[in-house]
């Protein structure tokens, strides 16, 4: 069963519709006990990093996850979701993520020109890092992503497998043993997309 | 490289697609989940649903449909019509919706921007305006481009960015209809005056104009249209090559 984490952010329907189109169980867990039934866990997010940080603390589901995540179990995080995998965010102050991966959130402003529009939104070309990383199976360099997003993981070295370009390199994706991010939407980025849940729910535990 | 959007729209009229030509004499057209996922399929960059319906029967059937549509089709999804409070907000989003469109409900009530911004994010609330040409002016039309505002349009859209608006829909009255290419006189005013997207909507014909408007002004990020692809003038995978042929980056399924 593919738990999908609820902690009052993100839109858990999409995701629940797309794990159903891949032929996954997919189940909505917000406790210790449904973390801990699930084979895999998503964790969604969409907003701004301190809001998410806070709720995941305040559920306690923060410990749940890193317990979890130590026995080896993967994660998916994605959006806001992969950022809170990170050490912690430059999102409006500094803030505290989950530290399951080396690096930290940063705006993308940073990196790319003045005269591109920030959020970056809409559906850009994946250029691969690291084709082996196993949630990129049917995936191939150039496939199209939808992404929205004011900030990305910085500094995060070889936990990079996939970037894309918007007038500078932005982190699509991370990956480190059972730890896997990406920024864009695989539950709005089409058959492609689903395709990276499909081998999300297939990746060897 | 980001690609340009190709967004069909599809009105929502008791739970069957219609469009209307120049907003007047609507046509039946096909079953919104079926032609959603049709769009999807062909290589759509994003949906919009627009409810056109006044009652509440109507609106019961168009989050029916939003729901269904949102189970089978993977692409961003905007919702628009009917939305005057941050309840409809809730409503649809909880129905699927991605994104959500505002329109006469942000005239009537400016304070929607920024409420709706602050609860669900910038890139969540999309403004949609219908503009037209009146005594030389740029003007903002409201109730499905009824009503004369008397507003400015650039100014409108430019306070509204301000709020948290996080992408535009520019909605050309003067050339919607004709078929005769989209506004762009109208969508640089826009372009030069926010820098958040700018969806191009109203007038197009054929490929010829999708390619023209993104040669023209590259800062438009998307092209909105709805008869052409209900009636199959235009193919969206043929709209896709056309554009990729002509060095406009675009997404081929």
């Amino acid at each position: 069963m593919i738990g999908l984490i609820d902690y009052g952010v993100g839109n858990l329907f999409s995701l629940a519709s797309s794990f159903a189109a891949v032929g996954a169980e997919a189940e909505i867990v917000s406790d210790e006990a449904g973390l801990s039934r699930a084979d895999r866990l998503i964790l969604p997010g969409v907003g701004a990093f301190r809001d998410a940080a806070d709720k995941l603390r305040a559920t306690g589901l923060d410990r749940a996850i890193l317990a979890e995540c130590g026995r080896g179990k993967p994660l998916l995080g994605i959006c806001l979701g992969m950022q809170m995998l990170f050490e912690k965010s430059y999102e409006y102050g500094e803030h505290e993520g989950l530290g399951l991966l080396k690096g930290s959130v940063k705006p993308i402003r940073d990196v790319i020109p003045e005269d591109y529009k920030i959020p970056h939104i809409g559906w850009n070309a994946l250029r691969l890092v690291r084709p082996d990383c196993p949630i990129f199976r049917d995936v191939r360099n150039g496939d199209h992503m939808y992404f929205v997003h004011s900030y990305h993981a910085a500094d995060c070295g070889d936990s990079v497998c996939a970037v894309t370009e918007y007038g500078g390199e932005l982190t699509a994706a991370v990956w480190k043993d059972n730890i896997f991010g990406c920024q864009f939407h695989p539950e709005k980025s089409g058959a492609v997309g689903l395709s990276v849940l499909r081998a999300f729910c297939e990746v060897a535990v | 490289m980001i690609t340009k959007r190709i967004i069909p729209c599809l009105d929502v009229k008791d739970g069957r697609v219609v469009k209307g030509v120049n907003f007047a004499g609507l046509n039946d057209v096909a079953s919104p989940v079926e032609l959603a996922k049709f769009y999807s399929d062909e290589g759509a960059d994003e949906l919009v649903f627009y409810d056109i319906t006044a009652s509440a029967e109507g609106r019961r059937l168009f989050t029916d449909i939003l729901t269904e549509a949102a189970r089978q089709v993977f692409i961003p999804l905007t919702v628009g019509g009917g939305i005057n409070t941050t309840d409809d907000f809730d409503r649809v989003l909880k129905c699927g919706a991605d994104k959500v469109s505002v329109n006469s409900g942000a005239i009537r009530n400016p304070d929607l921007v920024r409420e709706a911004a602050r609860l669900y994010g910038d890139q969540c609330v999309v403004l949609s305006v219908d503009v037209k040409r009146v005594g030389g002016e740029f003007r903002v039309f409201a109730k499905g481009g009824r009503v004369d505002t008397g507003m400015e349009a650039v100014s409108w859209i430019r306070r509204c960015v301000d709020m948290g608006a996080g992408e535009i829909v520019v909605n050309s009255m003067d050339t919607d209809g004709v078929k005769k290419g989209f506004d762009l006189e109208m969508l640089e005013a826009v372009c030069d005056a926010v820098s958040v997207p700018v969806i191009a909507s109203g007038g197009a014909g054929c490929m010829e104009d999708f390619v023209t408007l993104f040669k023209s002004i590259p800062k438009v990020d998307a092209g909105l249209a709805a008869s052409i692809f209900h009636f199959g003038e235009v193919k969206i995978a043929d709209l896709k090559r056309e554009l990729a042929a002509n060095g406009i980056p675009a997404r081929i399924v």
